[in-house]
């Protein structure tokens, strides 16, 4: 992997809100087909980051390479040529409530593909397949309990065909048995797929399980990068701290030293 | 002291001019987006917001026309003027009473209603999957609404002439004692097709005002369930607001 362009090219990124900044110099590489994990304690910019990789959020300084392009000063239009390749999973899934379950897995089918109606409809429920949800077609989001909303969410993801799938604390607020069936998922469709993915969460187990690499996040800045192992045997105090859930000394900002 | 005071007064009048500045904005993407229109939305829409709204406003409506009819009726009968009294109910209500008050209800059922919508499905994120979905929010949202309150507008307005003459006239006639044939007359004399027409140009200004109102309060809503009801309220208040300014310089361009 370390010699290939990286699929996604941060480098130097801020960004702040007023006088608060919440990345600092952020530098990562996400490689075409592995899953990083980017952990970290709440509001640490972890979901900035997300919002960043979509254009939702333009940095206040820094570049963004994604696919070989840079986006920096990229229009609503250029960004949108990039988005159609990317799927997202948000944090609270996000789902269209106006539309019924099989609508919302395809909103970007219709827009995008020229797709008979059959072949639309084979293909929702293919999708709903996946992620183990068959015969939901006709279900309202409203009728649907937060691990379903993340599966369908995950499903209107995949729909699109992207390269690059974000997900934004995809297991936050579900029971540890969901969980870990959310986890599965996103290992399963990412190598079933060979997608290139970025797993924001605070969740270790499910970070554990579904990334090849994991960096962790700290006041703005990645302070360890690097494989499960590394991550779970590091000696660093702040990312020790974080994955046996160790109450941090805050003196001086700079936590454990 | 002072200086706070200058302080306060210069935030103010800062936020309200970016606060002018965002809403035209969005009204010129609005009208550039026009042509991206998805129609079978805008029906649904007209449905929604105009087709069920029609209840309201005719009750509202009907109620002035009687209570405008009780206030003139005997007076003018009194005074020897009973073949006016249709004209003059029929001209306040084309000219003025109808598109205002139609506006208002409107306003505080639609406008509430497009806010909350909006302003839930921000703070749900489902504005952000638009956009990452490549969907354009103000295309997918803000257009098919803003037609359809422009179109729906005035045939709400038609609907509320004729049912406030009808309470004009039930008044008129059974309170007052004007027959049937003086207070058509009456309408047919003094009134003209043009004073119902400005009604309905004007009802269009207003439907936009409510649909761009709604959409921009709702698309900016604060964080958090109390954003939502904050963003209703203020689209509702800052649109009643509008309606009753551009209504006095669009009633002296259209009649004087």
């Amino acid at each position: 992997m370390g010699n290939k362009e990286p699929m996604i090219k941060i480098r130097q990124l801020k960004i702040a809100f007023g006088d608060k900044l919440v990345l600092n110099d952020l530098d990562l590489d996400v490689y075409e087909g592995e899953t990083l994990a980017v952990i970290g304690p709440s509001g640490t910019g972890k979901s900035t980051v997300i919002k960043v990789l979509t254009g939702l959020l333009p940095p206040t300084s820094g570049s963004v390479v994604i696919d070989g392009q840079e986006t920096s000063g990229y229009s609503e239009e250029e960004w949108d040529g990039l988005r159609r390749r990317m799927g997202v999973v948000f944090q609270y899934s996000a789902l269209f409530d106006f539309l019924s379950v099989g609508e919302n897995v395809a909103f970007g089918l219709r827009r995008y593909f020229k797709l008979s109606e059959e072949e639309i409809q084979e293909r929702i429920a293919q999708l709903l397949d996946l992620v183990g949800m068959p015969d939901t077609q006709k279900m309202l989001p409203s009728e649907l309990s937060g691990g379903m909303k993340k599966r369908v969410a995950l499903s209107r993801a995949l729909a699109m065909e992207p390269r690059i799938v974000l997900y934004d604390e995809p297991t936050s607020g579900l029971d540890p048995v969901m969980t870990m069936t959310i986890s599965r998922l996103i290992r399963k469709t990412q190598k079933q797929l060979c997608l290139t993915s970025v797993l924001v969460t605070h969740d270790m187990e499910s970070a554990f399980f579904a990334a090849d690499r994991i960096a962790m996040l700290d006041k703005g800045k990645i302070v360890q990068i690097g494989t499960p192992d590394e991550i779970r045997q590091s000696r660093n105090p702040v990312v020790y701290a974080f994955v046996h859930g160790l109450e941090r000394k805050e003196e001086d900002g700079d936590g454990l030293k | 002291m002072l200086k706070a005071i200058c302080e306060a007064c210069g935030k103010r009048i800062l936020a309200f001019c970016s606060a002018s500045g965002r809403i035209t904005l969005l009204l010129l993407q609005t009208l550039r987006r026009l042509k991206e229109a998805d129609w079978r939305e805008v029906v649904r829409q007209m449905a929604l917001l105009g087709a069920d709204s029609l209840p309201i406003v005719l009750m509202t409506i009907l109620c002035t026309g009687m209570v405008f009819s009780v206030q003139t009726a005997k007076e003018f009968v009194r005074l020897g003027a009973s073949s006016t009294v249709g004209g003059i109910v029929a001209i306040a209500m084309a000219r003025e009473l109808v598109p205002v008050l139609v506006g208002v209800v409107v306003a505080g059922r639609i406008g509430a209603a497009i806010a909350a919508e909006l302003g839930t499905m921000k703070v749900t994120e489902q504005i952000d999957a638009l956009r990452v979905m490549a969907a354009n929010p103000v295309s997918f949202l803000v257009v098919p609404r803003f037609i359809a309150m422009v179109l729906m507008m005035p045939i709400l307005v038609i609907f509320a002439n004729l049912i406030g003459n009808i309470g004009g006239w039930v008044v008129a006639h059974y309170y007052a004692g004007i027959g049937t044939f003086t207070y058509t007359n009456s309408i047919k004399m003094l009134a003209e097709f043009y004073d119902v027409f400005g009604g309905m140009l004007k009802s269009c200004f207003f439907g936009g005002i409510i649909a761009i109102i709604g959409c921009y309060k709702g698309l900016n809503a604060p964080n958090g369930a109390e954003g939502v009801g904050l963003a209703t309220t203020a689209s509702v208040v800052l649109s009643i607001i509008l309606i009753f300014i551009f209504n006095y310089f669009l009633s002296i361009v259209i009649y004087v």
